[in-house]
């Protein structure tokens, strides 16, 4: 009897048994397309990257990872990435605890507003801060008055990275807490629990592996965003470059190998990231099956 | 007694909210966007008003301007209808069939997002430009592709993977065999059952997906100028112009072709969600 | 003529299972959940592959034809309405696979619209239909390429209660008027029994018993049957109750509420060689009657009790009187009637 039970699960994602031929030559097309497609248009520039930052060996690849600058462009890229996770975090939880567990007048809007970086040039989102802040900007006098430079400098970085990764988080959330219903958080409510105290025992559970999910994918944007900084930086080595805009200085001063051997390090926490992901997406599934 | 209702009735419509907390978070959640979005965004508006419409049309009418908008869009459009093909192909592998490292490939669709857009830009132009394995090959047959528009299409079509890929495949892993069988128990062949029931069914997240990976590759920058080449005329995307413009300082030229880029954005952006709403109507149950 | 006869050795859900159905006739497969009833009408319809195992329609065997050419229509529990279709399209489906010209296919399904009472929905989409509508578009669809047999899955699973009564005793009589051989899936004894001339009773992948609703509810074959359907209590040592002395070659006993009687004390002095004492230990309002729980020596039984009744109480002592048993021995049933009785009563 369980068999049977064991069956009619199965046939939720099977595909027919009757749609399974012995041999099929749509299939075979089809699954050597989709490889090729996917090692020639993916693995391979991941392999790439690797091979073109060994070719001139060790030492000039140790180089130009350890260079002065490289460290100091990876320094920034931590502090945006770090900046704009915390950021994003704490607006993508408030963001997404106002959107699911209240009914309010201009709820649609305020959840497209949230998409907008999502749907908009990085070199656009870098351009409306020079509007606001730079030489241009409404902001500027106001600024200088009190000596604080945005745009060109560390602060302009931040702001840009935080602004395209403004979705990330919210969106991941607002899904899982859609599904999971008020329910609970009334019932905590009416016994007259806190709003910190809901949060922490009662939807925090829930939205975990959703929230590592943003999480990481805000980290990967942020850390490899390149338009909106590339407008703000002023690309002032040492100072205002992260990593994406050091790979693109020295490729432009033709040091190839040393610009290979810098993406390497970008390479490596991608793989990392998508590691992370797919262990976070794993056990976010297993999570809410049980 | 009577009364009483009516006042409890009254005063309970004042409590809408049993669940604390919405004060605070419709306060971080308003202040957080108007300081990063709105009001950023309402900058760029109001220094485009300035500029007039006539001044706009100016701006965006020069004929660099104009190719560089047309060759964004083309190449957009392309690379995303190339990716609708694939990640229909690969959704439907994915999800369908076993084959050997299938859960490698499976988490290597996300590497677009994972990998910074620089990073793939150098890497792409390795491979595709006259020197790189790919590249070489092409340019004994005749082609190029570093340096043209193809090129600006490949880096585009690396960079909308996962898009359409990521919204069909939950689709097909929830769509209920029942559909099939009813159609084979019907007489339906293969093909038909393909194009007739289930195709219908992954449509609307195939243009959902299609909607979001032309309007991520029309704004796409780190990865294109790269592998661009940036010839005006013929390489050169209409982000690349915008930062050409800032770095000559010609502000209401930047602006003129943001606006631009912006209306688009939201246009794609609302025909996303009506889409979903005109099919949203056949599944409600 | 033989319809239907099919016998699979070792599948998982159906363990050598035979069966078969005669042309015309409407079956019910009863049976519990995971009884793989439900697999072995997809079998028959070529849905499923049996690991061994013949299935033959009209003397063919069937098992290497595709499923879309054995002439089977298959209405499913969910329907699997194509929701991107109208109601007209999702008819005409299975006549447009088939290449029929245009008029045909429009003559055929206002004819089917018109059989299954939904003249004008035609336009109409899935998710604009109510659920009793949808079944019969899953109906009409089904029998629309005019197969020789119609399959359905636990067809009124997704309906509500009201609607469902409509929907049997119409779909009985609409397969009645088409004469097409149909087997049904349930597991609602009550739908088996009002819809189809023929029950057969599965158990774990196998047939328990076949045969009309009055002969299986009266004549179980099996003790799964005899538990299965019906409301059935266990009496542990069945010999010892009065008149019933002949169930102690049997291993169990099974008794239902119908036919134990519960009366005040003294009620039944009439039967005192055969009436037992009982205490009550529930009581519960069944709608049109009561239902009472009652401990006769160590043993619960069930009983109903009609409202006309003088009321009881629960810790009541009352008078019990059981009129028939069924008892088992490995797969050996018979029914027992109380012996005391026999002679002087007739019940009613």
């Amino acid at each position: 009897m369980n068999v049977s039970g064991a069956d009619e699960m199965e046939k939720v994602v099977a595909t027919p048994e009757i749609m399974l031929k012995k041999f099929d030559a749509a299939r075979f097309l089809l699954i050597s397309v989709s490889v090729v497609f996917l090692v020639v248009m993916l693995a391979l520039p991941l392999f790439t990257v690797i091979f073109v930052s060994f070719r001139q060996g060790w030492h000039v690849y140790k180089n130009a990872v350890t260079d002065f600058y490289t460290l100091k462009a990876l320094q920034l890229t931590v502090i945006s990435t770090v900046a704009a996770v915390a950021a994003n975090t704490f607006f993508g939880v408030f963001a997404a605890w106002l959107i699911t567990k209240f009914s309010f007048r201009g709820k649609k809007i305020l959840v497209t507003a949230i998409d907008i970086p999502f749907a908009i040039s990085p070199v656009i989102a870098g351009l409306i801060f020079i509007f606001m802040f730079g030489r241009i900007g409404w902001a500027y006098p106001l600024l200088s008055k009190f000596n604080i430079d945005i745009v060109f400098a560390v602060p302009g970085i931040v702001m840009a990275v935080i602004f395209v990764t403004i979705p990330f988080v919210a969106r991941e959330l607002i899904p899982v807490l859609n599904s999971q219903g008020k329910d609970e958080e009334e019932a905590a409510a009416l016994m007259g629990a806190s709003g910190f105290t809901i949060f922490r025992r009662i939807t925090l559970p829930n939205i975990k592996w959703a929230l590592m999910y943003g999480v990481i994918l805000c980290t990967a944007r942020a850390m490899g965003e390149f338009g909106a900084v590339s407008v703000l930086s002023g690309h002032l080595r040492g100072k205002t470059n992260t990593l994406p805009l050091h790979v693109e200085i020295l490729y432009n001063e033709y040091k190839y190998t040393e610009s290979f051997a810098v993406s390497s390090i970008l390479v490596l926490l991608a793989i990392v990231i998508l590691i992370a992901r797919n262990v976070v997406e794993h056990k976010g599934r297993k999570g809410n099956e049980a | 007694m009577k009364i009483g209702i009516r006042r409890f009735a009254m005063r309970s419509r004042k409590v809408p909210h049993v669940i604390p907390g919405f004060s605070l978070s419709m306060g971080i959640t308003i202040t957080f966007l108007s300081l990063m979005v709105l009001i950023p965004l309402a900058s760029v508006v109001l220094s485009a008003s300035e500029l007039g419409f006539s001044g706009l049309v100016k701006a965006v009418t020069g004929r660099r301007v104009l190719a560089g908008l047309r060759i964004s869009f083309l190449c957009a459009l392309t690379a995303a209808l190339i990716n609708a093909f694939f990640g229909v192909i690969l959704a439907w592998t994915l999800v369908r069939y076993k084959f050997p490292f299938k859960r490698l490939l499976d988490g290597l669709i996300e590497l677009p997002f994972a990998l910074p857009t620089a990073v793939a830009g150098i890497s792409l132009t390795a491979i595709y430009s006259s020197k790189g394995a790919i590249g070489a090959f092409f340019e004994r047959m005749g082609f190029k592709i570093a340096y043209t528009s193809t090129g600006i299409v490949v880096a585009l079509v690396f960079i909308t993977i996962p898009f359409v890929v990521r919204t069909i495949q939950p689709v097909l892993e929830k769509l209920d065999p029942q559909f099939e069988e009813a159609a084979v128990m019907l007489g339906a062949g293969r093909a038909t059952i393909f194009f007739r029931i289930i195709f219908p069914e992954i449509l609307p997240a195939l243009l959902a997906g299609f909607g979001l990976a032309f309007a991520r590759a029309l704004g796409e920058y780190g990865s294109v100028v790269f592998i661009a080449g940036n010839a005006p005329f013929k390489t050169e995307i209409a982000p690349l112009l915008i930062m050409a413009k800032l770095q000559q300082f010609d502000y209401n030229g930047a602006t003129a072709i943001a606006l631009v880029m912006l209306a688009a954005s939201f246009a794609i952006l609302l025909a996303i969600n009506s889409t979903l709403i005109y099919f949203g109507k056949f599944v409600k149950d | 003529m033989r319809g239907i006869n099919k016998s699979f050795g070792n599948f998982k859900a159906s363990n050598d299972t035979n069966l078969c159905v005669e042309k015309g006739r409407l079956v019910g497969l009863l049976g519990p959940s995971g009884s793989g009833k439900t697999t072995i009408l997809r079998i028959i319809a070529g849905l499923e592959i049996p690991d061994s195992g013949d299935i033959m329609i009209n003397g063919k065997r069937v098992n290497d034809m595709n499923a879309g050419s054995r002439g089977i229509g298959f209405v499913f529990q969910n329907y699997a309405l194509f929701r991107y279709m109208s109601v007209f399209e999702n008819v005409a489906f299975g006549l447009r696979v088939k290449k029929e010209s245009e008029a045909a296919i429009k003559k055929r399904v206002s004819e089917l619209m018109s059989l299954v009472g939904l003249d004008g929905f035609e336009k109409r989409f899935p998710s604009q239909l109510s659920g009793g509508q949808r079944q019969r578009v899953a109906f009409a669809r089904a029998i629309a390429p005019n197969p020789q047999i119609l399959l359905l899955d636990e067809p009124f699973a997704a309906i509500d209660a009201k609607v469902r009564q409509e929907l049997r005793k119409w779909l009985r009589n609409t397969i009645g008027v088409l004469g097409i051989t149909s087997v049904f899936v349930t597991h609602d004894q009550d739908e088996a029994v009002e819809v189809a001339d023929e029950i057969v009773v599965i158990n774990a992948g196998h047939v328990e018993q076949k045969g009309s609703p009055v002969d299986i509810y009266k004549h179980p074959a099996t003790p799964f049957v005899a538990r299965f359907i019906g409301h059935s209590d266990a009496m542990e040592n069945a010999a010892s109750f009065k008149g019933f002395e002949a169930a102690r070659d049997f291993a169990e006993a099974i008794v239902r509420p119908e036919f134990v009687r519960v009366e005040k004390r003294g009620l039944l002095e009439d039967y005192v060689a055969s009436a037992e004492e009982g205490v009550v230990e529930d009581i519960s309002f069944r709608g049109d009657n009561m239902e009472i729980k009652v401990r006769v020596s160590r043993v619960l039984l069930t009983a109903n009790y009609s409202l006309e009744k003088p009321g009881l109480s629960v810790g009541e002592k009352v008078s019990v009187l059981i009129r028939r048993i069924y008892v088992f021995d490995g797969d050996r049933t018979e029914i027992l009637e109380n012996e005391n009785l026999r002679e002087n009563t007739v019940f009613i």
